[in-house]
């Protein structure tokens, strides 16, 4: 018995180094272990053997039973792993090739630059507004105190639709200044972008339609000291913590004291560079305290309330921020511009 | 404005200040420096020398080699072509490395031979004109000793030319702003440069000997309209010496950047450079009637101005004339019948005040916008007049050009009252969030020429620009530094903010298009009337009723758009030019409808335009509807669009909510593409911002998830070709009932075995029950209701 249980170990073990499909496998386990297998075999002749040999062999019988057990799953495991292994290597690809992709469009740069700004506004409690663009003479200038026989209201400067130069298209974004102060009670924080037309010749940096952004501050107490805070906190979030802006007097007729704000040139810090023309700094926005003729015009009291206003031309910022040469490539929407950005 | 710093010396004494800190202090104080260049900075290596000897060239007949003292140990030799120096002369000379004008370099070498060290100038190598150097007309060698004042000077051989010849002057230009015409001169600008750098000003009063006689028996003055011409002040010069003006007279015109003419005429721009008050010296013998009368042009009137030009005088147009004649255009240019011409004997000079509008029309109107032009447009100070032509005067005397006639004609059409204010040290300061000593701002307003009696403030004539407590706080801002003021954020009431619902929306349909890949783009608002017949739009649309701009740059942005369809495919056009394959474009921007009162309605129109890359009508379709479903917008439906004249009439649709229109979208009618220039196909849509806004979905409720499964079921039925596939959807839904989930359509045939004017249409339906688990029975049943209801309806069959 012994002898034969040690044969069909042996056999059984020589068998399964040579099985290398896994139903070979199960018919080698259905051979050997199975109800008619060869160790059942053996074993239904345990009741021939004697009282003190039958222990013995059924210790050794079991040995033999786990050993090939152990054993087959063992080699079932292996084949498991080397089918696993042909598979991935079948399935192998050249991640090079390039993917399938479905391209998502562009937002325009000048619009992309737009929306930066207004969400920093929006940061500080501002809200967004938004105005006619055929608009009165009197909203566009007697009201910003732009007298009659102000040079922009030439007709060589400015579009009218009238023959009394009463209806034009705005050639600023402050009349929405006015806009605002009628429809709303102080306190005022407001962005306004828009298109605005002037009388230019298209060139490299001269469009009839271009874009400003206006922005105003209505309030009791409001100090030009607030307007220089306001807009150097937002030229730090356009162009970084450690932007230096500076301000220097100027002259819009709806602001008074006026300024303009320059930013030290990020290109040179201020040694002066092509960026900044040399100059070290580079003009930003006009900017001022709302004048209280203005004021007065919306039925607001400047000896009680106070503000100051801002405007900048989005496509000059626009074509710096994106180092884009021609104006002209802002308003000709060629896809191979657009899908730049 | 270009101003010399030596000539600004002369009034404030700034000659130890820095280029860079002048520069730097002015800009901050409201004076901004564009540049700041020094006169003849490029040449470079250029001295006088005295030429020792000239013998001819031994291989030419009409070169010279020359020795000249150069103030080195050893003459130098120099090669020349020019012939006319002689022995003795003082010329410019470009020693071996050199720079002359035009940045060319100098170096020694030889010529036919000889060796020359350098160069001999002309005026024109060193940057210069004969109106610099009017002794020295001729081509040929700069001849320094020519020129009286240069002689005197007694150059030595070794200086440096720029500065032996008093051309090296710094010259700093300025952008003024509008408010302030009185920084048009020397006199302003040094006014600033001594508040901004605390140093005194000196001012001048001219003195004038005078000669006799009374200008009031040689001259009459009448003025028509005050309001043009509120003052106009004259005086008068006989026994005159037309003559070249001195060196220096001369080197302030130039660093100036006006060209010297003669001493009267010169005397005429140096005042208005340095008073900021143009002038007008008339020839007093072409004055007919000895009578200066200040009025607008009669009808058909014309003039010859100094420029040569004839020019076409219009009613408006403000003129000095005579008995007879327009002499002048006022404030603009004066007349050749009255030029300032070598045998000159008798000037007349103007120093008057024109209304600015008036003389910024006639000067634009004639095209000559002039440097009196542009000062006088800007409005001047009337004050100013008298003192300009006394200084005029004074200059006449010092140059010896003739013989001052005593007495001043000055007719005063039109007084100024005196401008007030009271000082509000607490307003100001309340206004730049400041806490300044009374004291400081009455410092600040006494440097700029203000007085104060008591809290009242006395604004000087010359600044017309400051009318209130505010132009107060900017003065007051200016000099104690704008920078010095402390930056804060604002307190006060906090403020919502941010966003309103529409723009949000706007935001959103922004985002939705470019995930369905279309790219932003900005067109004009204004287009051509032509683009309405490019378009197909029909004679009598009422789209072609759209506000027409009355002065256009051209007809191509002539009136603005009632319809975006137009801006989108001259883009799409541009890009297929541009031979760019395919095109996926988007824009959110306004038309422009006309109002009874004259001003427009201004909705904003979401227009998309795709061609190329497998664009037909139902990826076009596919893109409208993600848009819509992405908007949240409810029981949407396509109708068939047959006339609308710019699209395709069989592969074009109106799109609904509902009852609301959204908009249209299809293929652009090919006769309107090939209008363009496109063979492709080319799609397009316009929706109604406002139509969207108004249909979209708020936020969207959660709904259960199933609990049991569905049953999917395909049906395939014939039905007639001309029914729609949503009369066959809707009717599919109402037979379904509430047990139908969905329904999908997934195939359409026609062709064999199918009946002709018949078509095969293949649906998947899929049911479920909230309350079970539907049997196959249950289903079936449905699907057979759904089946009998179609061919009840619409007479489709089961194939």
């Amino acid at each position: 018995m012994k002898e034969k249980l040690e044969l069909v170990r042996k056999e059984a073990l020589a068998a399964l180094a040579e099985v290398s499909a896994s139903d070979a496998l199960e018919a080698l386990r259905v051979k050997y272990l199975g109800k008619k297998g060869e160790l059942t075999a053996v074993l239904k002749q345990m009741g021939k053997l004697s009282a003190e040999e039958r222990p013995v062999i059924g210790q050794l019988a079991n040995e033999v039973r786990a050993k090939l057990e152990a054993a087959i799953e063992s080699r079932a495991q292996q084949l498991a792993n080397e089918a696993m292994a042909a598979r991935l290597l079948s399935e192998t690809v050249d991640v090079t090739i390039p993917g399938e992709t479905r391209k998502l469009g562009s937002q325009h740069p000048m619009y992309q630059v737009l929306d930066e700004l207004k969400d920093i506004f929006i940061g500080m409690g501002f809200e967004v507004v938004e105005d006619r663009e055929v608009e009165l003479a009197a909203y566009n200038f007697d009201r910003l105190n732009e007298k009659e026989g102000h040079p922009a209201r030439e007709w060589t400067d400015t579009f009218y639709f009238t023959e009394d130069s009463s209806i034009l298209l705005r050639t600023q974004t402050s009349p929405m200044q006015i806009h605002v102060m009628e429809r709303q009670k102080p306190p005022i924080r407001m962005v306004a972008p828009g298109r605005v037309y002037r009388k230019d010749e298209v060139d490299a940096t001269h469009s009839p339609m271009f874009h400003q952004v206006e922005g105003m501050v209505i309030d009791k107490g409001i100090t030009m000291a607030d307007l220089k805070g306001t807009l150097s906190e937002v030229a730090r979030q356009l162009y970084g913590e450690d932007t230096v802006t500076r301000f220097r007097p100027h002259h819009f007729p709806f602001t008074e004291p006026s300024c303009e704000m320059d930013i030290q040139c990020y290109k040179c810090h201020g040694a002066g560079c092509p960026t900044c023309k040399g100059e070290g700094w580079i003009e930003l926005l006009g900017a001022g305290m709302v004048h209280p003729t203005v004021l007065e015009g919306c039925g607001i009291d400047p000896d009680v309330y106070s503000g100051w206003a801002f405007g900048f031309g989005l496509e000059r910022l626009a074509l710096a921020y994106f180092k884009i040469s021609d104006l002209r490539l802002i308003f000709e929407n060629d896809v191979r511009f657009l899908e730049q950005f | 404005m270009d101003l010399s710093r030596k000539w600004l010396n002369e009034f404030v004494d700034l000659s130890d200040v820095s280029d860079k800190e002048f520069n730097d202090e002015m800009t901050l104080s409201g004076s901004k420096v564009e540049t700041i260049s020094r006169e003849g900075a490029e040449i470079k290596n250029v001295v006088v020398g005295r030429i020792l000897e000239m013998v001819r060239h031994e291989n030419s007949d009409h070169m010279w080699v020359c020795q000249i003292d150069v103030g080195q140990d050893e003459p130098l030799q120099v090669v020349t072509g020019a012939q006319n120096q002689k022995v003795g002369d003082l010329v410019p000379v470009a020693l071996p490395g050199a720079v002359v004008a035009g940045g060319k370099h100098i170096e020694a070498g030889e010529l036919r031979g000889v060796v020359s060290n350098g160069m001999c100038c002309s005026w024109q190598e060193l940057g210069m004109t004969e109106h610099d150097w009017p002794y020295n007309p001729e081509n040929g060698l700069f001849l320094l000793n020519n020129d009286p004042d240069l002689a005197a000077k007694g150059l030595r051989p070794g200086e440096d030319i720029t500065e032996a010849i008093g051309y090296d002057d710094i010259v700093v230009e300025f952008e003024i702003t509008p408010n302030r015409p009185d920084c048009l001169s020397v006199i302003g600008l040094a006014r600033e440069a001594s508040a901004t750098f605390a140093r005194p000003l000196a001012l001048h009063v001219p003195v004038i000997k005078g000669s006799g006689g009374n200008i009031a028996d040689l001259l009459d003055i009448e003025i028509e309209d005050g309001d043009l011409c509120p003052r106009y002040t004259a005086r008068m010069v006989k026994n005159v010496k037309i003559a070249p003006s001195p060196l220096w007279l001369r080197e302030r015109l130039r660093a100036s950047g006006v060209r010297p003419i003669n001493n009267i005429v010169d005397i005429t721009n140096y005042v208005m450079l340095e008073y900021g008050q143009p002038m007008h010296a008339f020839d007093f013998s072409c004055v007919e009637g000895g009578k200066i009368i200040v009025r607008t042009a009669r009808e058909g009137e014309s003039i010859q101005t100094l420029d040569g030009n004839e020019r076409e005088l219009t009613t408006n147009m403000l003129c000095i004339c005579d008995e007879h004649k327009p002499v002048c255009v006022a404030g603009v240019m004066g007349g050749a019948n009255s030029e300032i011409v070598g045998d000159t004997a008798m000037v007349l000079f103007e120093s008057a005040n024109f209304n600015g509008v008036s003389v910024r029309r006639t000067a634009s109107a004639l095209g000559m916008r002039t440097d009196a032009s542009s000062r006088y447009e800007k409005g001047l100070d009337v004050m100013n007049t008298l003192k300009a032509v006394e200084r005029a005067c004074e200059l006449v005397e010092l140059l010896g050009c003739g013989e001052v006639v005593d007495g001043v004609m000055d007719v005063i059409a039109k007084d100024k009252a005196e401008t007030v204010i009271p000082l509000e040290p607490e307003k100001v300061n309340r206004l730049l969030g400041t806490e300044l000593d009374a004291q400081i701002m009455r410092d600040i307003l006494l440097s700029l020429g203000f007085t104060l009696e008591g809290d009242d403030i006395h604004v000087p004539s010359w600044r017309e620009d400051v009318e209130r407590s505010c132009d107060i706080a900017e003065e007051v801002a200016r000099f104690y530094g704008y920078n010095n003021i402390p930056d804060t954020l604002m307190r006060g009431e906090t403020t919502r903010g941010g966003y309103n619902d529409s723009q949000l929306f706007e935001r959103s349909l922004g985002t939705s298009c470019r995930a369905l890949g279309y790219d932003e783009i900005i067109t004009y608002s204004f287009i051509s009337p032509s683009y309405y017949d490019k378009i197909r739009l029909p004679e009598d649309s009422p789209l072609r009723n759209s506000l027409r701009i009355l002065n256009p740059l051209g007809e191509d942005t002539s009136i603005m758009r009632t319809t975006i369809l137009p801006s989108l495919m001259e883009v799409i056009a541009r890009n297929n030019n541009y031979r760019n394959k395919s095109v996926r474009l988007y824009e959110l921007g306004k038309i422009y409808i006309p109002r009874d009162d004259g001003l427009a309605d201004e909705p904003k129109m979401l227009a998309l335009g795709a061609y190329g890359d497998g664009a037909d009508f139902f990826t076009f379709k596919g893109t409208v509807e993600e848009i819509l479903r992405a908007a949240r917008i409810g029981d949407v439906r396509f109708e068939a669009c047959q006339d609308n004249p710019s699209y395709h009439p069989g592969r074009c649709a109106e799109v609904y909510s509902g009852e609301k229109l959204l908009g249209v979208f299809g293929q652009i009618h090919p006769l309107v593409a090939s209008g363009y220039g496109v063979d492709a196909e080319v799609y397009a849509a316009e929706l109604s911002f406002e139509a969207l806004y108004a249909s979209h979905g708020g936020k969207p409720e959660y709904q259960p998830l199933p609990k049991f499964p569905a049953v999917d079921r395909d049906i395939a039925v014939v039905c007639d070709k001309d029914i729609t596939i949503a009369r066959l959807t809707d009717c599919i839904k109402r037979g379904g009932g509430e047990l139908l989930r969905s329904v999908k359509l997934f195939d359409i045939y026609t062709g064999s075995h199918i009946p002709e004017g018949k078509k095969s249409t293949a649906f998947s339906l899929r049911f479920r029950s909230n309350e079970k688990t539907l049997t196959d029975t249950e289903s079936d049943e449905a699907v057979r209701k759904v089946l009998e209801r179609l061919e009840e309806e619409l007479g489709a069959v089961i194939r």
